[in-house]
């Protein structure tokens, strides 16, 4: 081992370590809002790799079929919900917000697919698909059961996962794909080769922290969701509208899904289930952030990325063992400096 | 009140004619239980849809056939292997597509006097078994023909990298048995799981190591991580692979890095350029062109071919048993296993099939091929 290969780990680590922080920070952000431990935070990313991938292959992506088919199982529910009661107003949002903005994103999706765009474009036009599943994951899953305890969220994030995996292998099939990288240079700084994508990588992972600091601070909906996720009895006793809340957590977890699937999507080849795996190291993250703080949890992700890194080339075999692994301390950690208390 | 009471005997008695009636059906019953879900999709899929191509009756017996899939669990595999037995009489198990769920399929045929062709490879005790029939080809026979090309290029150290799982373990235990014999030597030995989104660290050991050449134990588009890794990182040398890894969906991924590899694989990958002496090259090009047909061009995977090898096997060896006795009985399960295991040899798209009461791999040199990537297809090393 030298100081060239400790560099390569050095950047390789850092590199898997953004992406996990990003995973990390949505789950601290669900969970903080909701309560919702939020499994599928890595099927997003696997979504948005593969629908890049496809994307890139001049292909149109099935996805959009599928966020047609969520929408209209959200305004379904949504017309149960209405049964008894109607009125126009909640039932043309319900109409625009299920039928009529997945039916614009199928039709700019199929317009703009098979022109070539250029890589950028194509990674926006990924975002603009994936992130409202977010909404109608929420409306579908999550809303009726909003007041539920933990556990039973926690049980529904594994039916969602379970659910979200298989609809995976059926629209995107059982091999991996691997997507164009947003601009294939490569940069080198001293004996280090950097490659462009990498650097997209920090850029990113960068300004999403910097939007999601500006966005609790300065913003009311921001403000909002930090109320919630002090005490949700009490924002709703102030007039904080919980439901809205919720639904902006699970938008902005699906936006940063997305990203991170664009992200890593051409660094490595990404499966149906890949996005498992990759959001439980996120989650390992979170776990060390004990799901409440963001800048714990996004440079415990760093961490964990540079454990990972050095593990794979000192002891390939145990690499998953150690990484995993590190969760046991801290949970010892947890327990023993914290109270518990039962929520509400 | 009594004639509603009798036409409800009545009606009883007819409908259940049918219950009684259906074993006296005289179809040869296939059970076929793959992993079309969960890690093992990727092997299982090509299995089922081979499934499709199979003819419609053999022998004149008509076929049944009922797929099931197992997830690649080898629990669920036991419950379909039982299922099949139980309430479907079949007369050959075939699966699954991973080696657990095989090795699980394996108890319960030999438990129930079932044969069984077995569409994965299975360790020596499984193989040994007497009621199951292996399809695919023995890493063993891989490993022979593959090392033998690595003495033949001049290589003597090797770096390995292969999966974290039993397919990675099988090919570090064939080096362990028969590389001395080649003269070859493991100076870097690295794992990594399919999922993985980086295999920067073992590659970086593995160019550190210095080796003359890398061998690769991975399947599918997973064992294309570590080959763009290597070429990535400026490894230049010679890079072997394994049977599992000759898949299209491997070089769309790999694309120019594949360059200067030698991949093992069956003959099923290349039918068109086999020289017409050769007895796997009727059987591949039927399976391949019917496949194709149907699934799209450059859609063809040897794990399918073990799907139409299993019924080029029955096609020879169902009418064999069926003179001896009727299919639904445990006489035609018995004479069926006779029949393939002395039967042969029964020529197919992946090999000469010829078992032998001690030798249920019955592949030999034949279904064996080399490979090299050039322009997104594959080429017979000559």
């Amino acid at each position: 081992m030298d100081a060239m290969i400790a560099t390569f780990l050095i950047q390789d680590g850092v590199t898997s370590g953004a992406i996990y922080a990003l995973l990390g920070l949505a789950l601290v952000l669900v969970f903080s809002v909701t309560r919702v431990i939020f499994i599928p935070q890595g099927e997003f990313v696997a979504y948005g790799a593969l629908t890049l991938a496809l994307l890139d292959n001049g292909r149109i992506p099935p996805t959009i079929s599928l966020l047609v088919c969520f929408g209209a199982v959200a305004f379904l529910l949504d017309l149960w919900d209405m049964r008894r009661r109607t009125d126009a107003r909640t039932f043309l949002r319900s109409l625009g917000l299920n039928l009529v903005l997945p039916g614009i994103v199928y039709g700019i999706v199929t317009v703009l697919a098979p022109l070539g765009l250029p890589s950028f474009a194509k990674a926006l036009l990924t975002i603009l698909i994936i992130a409202p599943m977010g909404l109608y994951v929420y409306r579908i899953a999550y809303r009726p059961l909003a007041d539920a305890s933990v556990l039973v969220l926690l049980i529904c994030s594994i039916g969602v996962h379970l659910a979200m995996m298989g609809l995976g292998l059926v629209f995107f099939g059982a091999e991996g794909l691997r997507a164009q990288p947003l601009d294939d240079a490569n940069y080198t700084i001293g004996s280090l080769m950097v490659p462009a994508q990498s650097l997209w990588i920090y850029g990113s992972t960068i300004a999403i922290i910097v939007a999601l600091y500006i966005f609790f601070e300065r913003t009311l909906l921001g403000k909002a969701l930090r109320a919630t996720a002090v005490n949700r009895l009490g924002a709703r006793l102030v007039g904080v509208r919980t439901q809205l809340t919720g639904v902006t957590a699970f938008m902005l977890a699906a936006t940063i899904g997305a990203v991170s699937g664009v992200l890593i999507g051409p660094i490595t080849t990404i499966y149906y289930d890949t996005g498992f795996l990759i959001g439980l190291k996120g989650f390992v993250a979170a776990i060390i952030g004990g799901l409440a703080s963001f800048p714990v949890t996004a440079v415990a992700a760093i961490g964990v990325g540079l454990i990972e890194s050095f593990a794979s080339f000192f002891a390939s075999s145990y690499k998953e063992v150690i990484v995993f692994g590190l969760i046991v301390p801290v949970l010892i950690w947890l327990s023993l400096s914290h109270t518990f208390h039962e929520e509400e | 009140m009594k004639n509603r009471f009798f036409a409800g005997v009545a009606a009883v008695a007819v409908l259940s004619l049918p219950l009684i009636a259906a074993p006296a059906l005289a179809d040869v019953t296939i059970g076929v239980t793959v992993s079309s879900t969960g890690s093992g999709a990727a092997l299982g899929i090509p299995l089922k849809n081979s499934v499709e191509l199979w003819p419609a009756e053999v022998g004149g017996e008509k076929l049944k056939v009922i797929v099931l899939d197992d997830a690649g669990d080898p629990s669920i595999a036991t419950t379909n292997a039982r299922r099949f037995v139980n309430d479907d009489k079949v007369d050959v198990i075939v699966g699954s597509a991973l080696t657990p769920a095989s090795i699980a399929v394996a108890g319960v045929a030999g438990e129930t006097s079932t044969p069984h062709l077995a569409a994965s490879p299975v360790p020596p005790n499984i193989s040994k078994g007497k009621w199951t029939f292996i399809l695919p080809q023995d890493a063993g026979l891989i490993a022979k023909n593959l090392f033998a090309r690595m003495k033949a290029d001049g290589v003597k150290t090797v770096g390995y990298i292969g999966f974290s799982d039993s397919y990675g373990d099988l090919w570090v235990n064939q080096f362990k048995a028969i590389g001395e014999q080649y003269g070859l030597k493991i100076v870097a030995e690295e794992r990594y799981a399919r999922p993985d989104t980086s295999v920067s660290g073992q590659v970086l050991k593995l160019v550190a190591a210095r080796p003359d050449a890398v061998f690769i134990g991975a399947s599918g588009t997973g064992a294309a991580l570590p080959q763009i890794g290597l070429r990535e990182r400026g490894f230049t040398g010679k890079i072997y692979q394994t049977h599992g890894a000759v898949t299209f969906d491997f070089l769309r991924i790999a694309g120019k890095a594949a360059d200067n590899t030698i991949f093992a694989s069956g003959p099923v990958m290349v039918p068109e350029a086999q020289p017409d002496s050769s007895e796997t090259k009727q059987e591949g090009l039927a399976y391949v062109t019917a496949y194709e047909k149907k699934f799209g061009a450059g859609t063809r995977t040897q794990f399918g071919a073990h799907i139409h090898d299993a019924m080029a096997i029955l096609k020879k060896a169902i009418p064999a048993a069926l003179k001896t006795a009727k299919p639904g009985t445990p006489e035609f399960r018995a004479a069926l296993r006779d029949a393939i295991e002395t039967g042969g040899p029964f020529p197919a798209s992946q090999g000469v099939f010829e078992y032998k009461p001690d030798d249920h791999l019955g592949l030999d040199d034949r279904a064996v091929v080399l490979l090299t990537a050039e322009d997104g297809k594959f080429e017979l090393v000559k």
